[in-house]
């Protein structure tokens, strides 16, 4: 197993070797995204603002408009909310070619508690125009959507978290912008979720087909645009969706899918989250727990609920 | 190369150009508009190696108005150089037009947006830096208000620009000692600026008069060195709406419109010219 942000630092440095275009402008995070190899090899392209998420965001923006493809990254927390206003006006309202990238993101970061537990940037960073938001769940995932944000012009925002990750898919996948993964398909119930809490979500779902109920699960990797076809047929085809993401249960893929299926095909969404609270400190296991983001917890809910 | 009267003449028509404009909108921010007028002049028609034809011409000379609300002044600039028509100044603030209350890149002509304050310099820096990665040598220009000092990010990028040696970066401040509530030292005393810039590491170049287009010119004109890796901090002097007697180092008049009488008056003197 690896951790996706160790994938995303890797395959930045695969793709400078090939696109001279690339920069990486830093905020003190070159071990936690994996950036060693790039400093080594890419000196001259790698610019380290330290301890200043806003000067970072701003810097970027300031390379791109020279036509150059800047990533910057920091804790999802920081670019989420620290550097907001810099993403929003200069990043975004420019449309400028700017990746940013929020690491350790939700509350499986785990000890450093609720200060450093982004459970709201993709509601944040959703409302901002010309932002497209990502959240992958699997290493392979990671890779390819690195690799189609450096070939997309505009601002991206890419948000995962600390630990390791399963690998479900495999180098054939591919995951377009806007799209999803239906990884197991069903007719009864349709469980929806992204980034970490995917391994949960799919043993809730093996668990369910083991018993008889036929569930569908959706990896929504794209949080906008969102795959809006699979909300729809989930909408239209099973009883009702259930999200389960490690953010809270506001403006993340449970508000994205609401908002959806309320103007377009009203059906019951069931969203599991963090329930509008902080987080706290802890092991991932203990606060997954603690907050009700387990594989029990979504069986339990959807027992309750199944016609 | 332009003579200073032909200089003057243009900060001359930036400043009736701007009480127009803002005039004409009902809204918009003279103050710092006008104690920017020469330094703005001197830039685009001396300094900036700049193409109206190409705004996007790759190898420019790169400004940065981190001081966003002075747009007035640098919109009649770029329709002065070319860059849009004249007749668009009519349409500041408007909805069916190019030219929001703050710079922004659509515009024709300008290279990042500002208004939100803090943010241009590190834009600049980026920029400064971009022009090394990309093997170019254009200069890169950011005018910062000294109220805009109060945000923390200017320090931040104070930082990196001198880390990485930047010395073909410029940051101008516009010196002027008002901010919108009153002057600096009644809000927030920005205490030494000289001093400050030189502890992060700049290159400390003054203006002793922003508002005397003789000077202005002269610095800008010497104010690269090759042979020192700092980047350069232009300390001008500068009085608020300087050019208008009623308006100059009055706070009030950093986002008023004038009247109808005060319009009449403040056009009457800048047709005169700075005396």
């Amino acid at each position: 197993m690896t951790a996706n942000r160790a994938v995303y630092g890797d395959t930045i440095w695969e793709l400078a070797k090939t696109n001279e275009k690339i920069v990486v402008v830093d905020s003190d995070c070159i071990g936690p995204l994996n950036y060693q190899k790039f400093v080594e090899d890419f000196p001259d392209r790698f610019f380290e603002c330290g301890i200043a998420e806003q000067d970072m965001v701003s810097t970027a923006a300031g390379l791109a408009s020279c036509g150059l493809t800047a990533f910057c990254a920091s804790f999802a927390v920081f670019v989420s909310m620290r550097a907001l206003d810099q993403v929003r006006n200069q990043v975004c309202y420019n449309n400028l070619n700017v990746k940013m990238i929020g690491t350790h993101c939700g509350i499986e970061t785990g000890y450093d508690g609720a200060t450093h537990q982004s459970i709201e940037d993709l509601a944040i960073m959703r409302a901002i125009p010309n932002l497209v938001v990502l959240a992958p769940s699997t290493p392979v995932m990671t890779e390819k959507l690195t690799r189609i944000m450096a070939e997309t012009y505009g601002p991206f925002y890419m948000r995962f978290g600390r630990n390791q990750n399963e690998e479900i898919y495999t180098p054939e996948d591919s995951f377009p912008i806007g799209g999803s993964k239906r990884i197991y398909d069903g007719d009864a119930v349709t469980v929806m979720t992204h980034g970490s809490l995917l391994p949960i979500a799919k043993k809730a779902v093996e668990e369910l087909r083991r018993e008889g109920v036929n569930a569908r699960l959706s990896d929504m990797y794209s949080l906008k645009p969102i795959d809006t076809e699979e909300i729809e047929a989930a909408a239209k085809e099973t009883a009702f969706i259930l999200t389960i993401e490690d953010h809270s249960i506001i403006g993340g893929l449970g508000g994205a899918v609401c908002e959806y299926t309320a103007e377009h095909c009203p059906c019951r969404v069931v969203r599991m989250g963090m329930n509008d609270s902080f987080g706290r400190a802890g092991t991932t296991a203990d606060l997954y727990r603690l907050y009700g983001l387990t594989a029990e917890e979504i069986v339990r809910k959807i027992r309750a609920l199944i016609p | 190369m332009a003579n200073c009267f032909e200089l003057r003449e243009k900060a001359r028509e930036i400043r009736i150009r701007s009480l127009e404009a803002v005039y004409h909108a009902k809204s918009g921010h003279l103050g710092g508009s006008f104690s920017a007028a020469e330094m703005i002049a001197a830039l685009y028609f001396e300094i900036l190696s700049i193409r109206p034809e190409a705004p996007q011409w790759e190898d420019r000379d790169r400004f940065v108005l981190s001081k966003g609300h002075a747009a007035p002044a640098l919109y009649a600039a770029l329709a002065m150089k070319g860059f849009f028509p004249l007749e668009d100044l009519d349409r500041l603030r408007m909805a069916d037009s190019h030219l929001q209350g703050a710079p922004n890149m659509k515009t024709p002509g300008i290279d990042m947006s500002s208004g939100p304050l803090g943010q241009g310099l590190s834009a600049a820096v980026g920029m400064a830096l971009g022009s090394r990665v990309l093997k170019k040598d254009f200069n890169v220009w950011c005018m910062i208000g000294d109220g805009e000092l109060q945000e923390g990010q200017i320090w931040e990028a104070a930082m990196t620009a001198a880390k990485y040696r930047l010395n073909n970066l410029v940051c101008i401040l516009d010196h002027n000692k008002v901010q919108m509530s009153g002057t600096n030292d009644e809000l927030m005393p920005i205490g030494n600026v000289r001093d400050k810039f030189a502890a992060f590491g700049w290159r400390i170049v003054g203006i002793e008069n922003g508002n005397d287009i003789t000077e202005v010119t002269e610095v800008f004109q010497h104010v690269f060195d090759p042979e020192d890796e700092r980047p350069v901090a232009v300390i001008a002097e500068t009085i608020k709406g300087r050019g208008v007697s009623y308006m100059e180092g009055r706070a009030a008049w950093h986002g008023a419109v004038p009247n109808n009488e005060q319009f009449a008056a403040a056009m009457e003197e800048l047709k005169e010219g700075l005396k």
